[in-house]
């Protein structure tokens, strides 16, 4: 079944290179005198690992919240699977976010579900005819994914931050996404457990073939998992291209991020 | 001034957006019974001890109190159907009501707004689902329905204290003492009492949501949107049961 849809996908874009993401000219301020985006341009296409960089404050997880409507933007075309999410309505949004997973800065595991529960939440709602067995199947295939079926009863309290990311990780991908929005992946993780979701994110994106976004500003997580890279700026793309490419930029800002 | 007045407005036109959105979700499907029954049981069922001590307290207190007073004019017999009428008309509606805003406003309100702050909400509705059908609209109506169960509750302990408070100083058997209570009370002391107590659990509810579904970013916010529920809660409960209590005065007694 999945091997199915990974050949139909790859069709279709073999078909049309359409970008699954693509922005043109987003502008966001929060009130007076504190524009957040000034214009940014970029796309993600299908199969890609796209990492923005920026330092903090420089608008990266805005823009990824502005991709999925969790942020209205104030200015520019968002357009998600060819579609232009500005003028959708609810139900309209909703089908084009469930074939995006967002995996949240701080993994926002439901406090009050076990790790089964908070993998089966989405799932039930979503897939209305899947039958008790095959949630489970799903949720213990998507936990093997992560390598933590044996956390599958804990709570969220009782785990570790590294191990926090990866049931959100799992749960990210329970309902099979075609895009994945990755926020801060690596924040507050140590080196180890860092370099371990960053293999995580290539292995997934190898196996699923999704397209994936990836906001850090962990050097070490760019170089291992971004196929393009692209810099943030005073709220504008300032610097594009792969990590070798950026490496050599003669831009004193660009340079920072390497030193 | 100026910036006051706006926020003033600002924030009716919130609170009025976040009840109107209420009544249109609630009538959509799909309905989540499942969580609605859950809230039922951590608002309802958890809330029975808290509520069964201060029922019993105020009965009892209710009853020492007012014996001196009416011994004096020889009006002793009277106790318990005054006990029960003041219990059931106005003592403790308001005094669970409060107890509820305190312990399920504040809970809802901490509850939403860490999961708003955590991102957890934001997580729902990514996954396209409704947080505000799932968190708002299933503790409201859990809230609307066990707050005047819980006063119901708490009205029988509380005549129960009574009865308690009567047999410290003399000997009542429990018997009379129950057919001197119901002979007191009427249709119109139970209805008035009872409806009043839906508007009390439907704003404590809204409002502990209204708290923490819009709390701002910042742990900070947590505490704020559990203390501002409390207290907004607390005085609606006081500004309705005026309010019922004048349209009672109007309409039921002659």
């Amino acid at each position: 079944m999945l091997q199915e849809e990974i050949n139909i996908r790859e069709k279709i874009v073999a078909e049309n290179n359409i970008p699954v993401i693509s922005i043109k000219g987003l502008y966001k301020s929060f009130g007076k005198d504190n524009d957040i985006l000034k214009g940014v341009d970029l796309y993600v296409n299908e199969g890609e690992n796209l990492v923005v960089l920026g330092k903090s404050g420089s608008g990266k997880s805005v823009t990824i919240k502005c991709m999925v409507g969790l942020v209205v933007a104030d200015e520019g075309e968002i357009k998600v699977f060819g579609t232009s999410i500005s003028n959708l309505n609810n139900t309209e949004l909703n089908a084009i976010r469930i074939r995006i997973g967002f995996l949240f800065q701080n993994s926002a595991l439901y406090d009050s579900m076990s790790v089964r529960q908070n993998l089966e939440f989405p799932l039930k709602r979503h897939t209305k005819k899947l039958s008790a067995a095959a949630i489970d199947t799903t949720v213990m295939e998507a936990l093997e994914n992560v390598g933590l079926v044996e956390a599958i009863d804990k709570m969220p309290a009782e785990l570790s931050g590294g191990m926090r990311k990866r049931v959100g990780l799992a749960r990210t991908l329970i309902l099979q996404p075609e895009v994945i929005l990755y926020d801060e992946p690596t924040t507050g993780l140590d080196t180890i457990t860092s370099r371990e979701i960053s293999e995580l994110i290539l292995t997934i994106q190898k196996k699923y073939k999704t397209a994936s976004v990836i906001i850090t500003h962990d050097m070490a997580c760019a170089k291992l998992t971004g196929d393009r890279i692209m810099i943030l700026k005073d709220g504008v793309i300032h610097a594009e291209g792969s990590y070798a490419e950026l490496e050599k930029n003669d831009d004193e800002w660009v340079r920072s991020f390497f030193i | 001034m100026e910036t006051y007045l706006k926020k003033i407005f600002n924030d009716a036109g919130d609170v009025t957006f976040f009840t109107g959105r209420f009544f249109k979700e609630i009538l959509k499907p799909p309905f989540e019974i499942k969580e609605f029954f859950r809230q039922c049981y951590l608002i309802g069922y958890r809330s029975l001890p808290l509520v069964t001590i201060t029922g019993f307290i105020m009965g009892l207190v209710l009853t020492l109190q007012s014996r001196p007073t009416l011994a004096e004019f020889g009006a002793e017999s009277w106790l318990p159907g005054m006990v029960a009428l003041s219990l059931i008309r106005e003592i403790a509606p308001v005094i669970t009501a409060l107890i509820c805003a305190g312990k399920i406003a504040s809970g809802i309100g901490a509850e939403l707004g860490s999961m708003k702050v955590s991102e957890q909400i934001d997580a729902m509705e990514v996954s396209a689902m409704n947080p505000y059908k799932y968190l708002v609209v299933t503790r409201i109506m859990a809230c609307t329905l066990m707050v005047p169960l819980l006063v119901v509750f708490a009205d029988g302990i509380g005549i129960l204290g009574g009865y308690a408070g009567i047999n410290i100083h003399s000997d009542v058997n429990l018997f009379r003492y129950f057919s001197q209570v119901l002979s007191s009370i009427d249709f119109l002391d139970i209805f008035p009492a009872t409806i009043k107590t839906f508007f009390f659990g439907f704003f404590i509810g809204l409002i502990g949501c209204y708290k923490g579904f819009t709390a701002a970013n910042g742990t900070e916010s947590v505490g704020k949107a559990a203390n501002s529920a409390v207290v907004a809660a607390s005085l609606t409960i006081f500004i309705i049961d005026m309010l019922a209590v004048q349209v009672t005065d109007l309409f039921f007694i002659k």
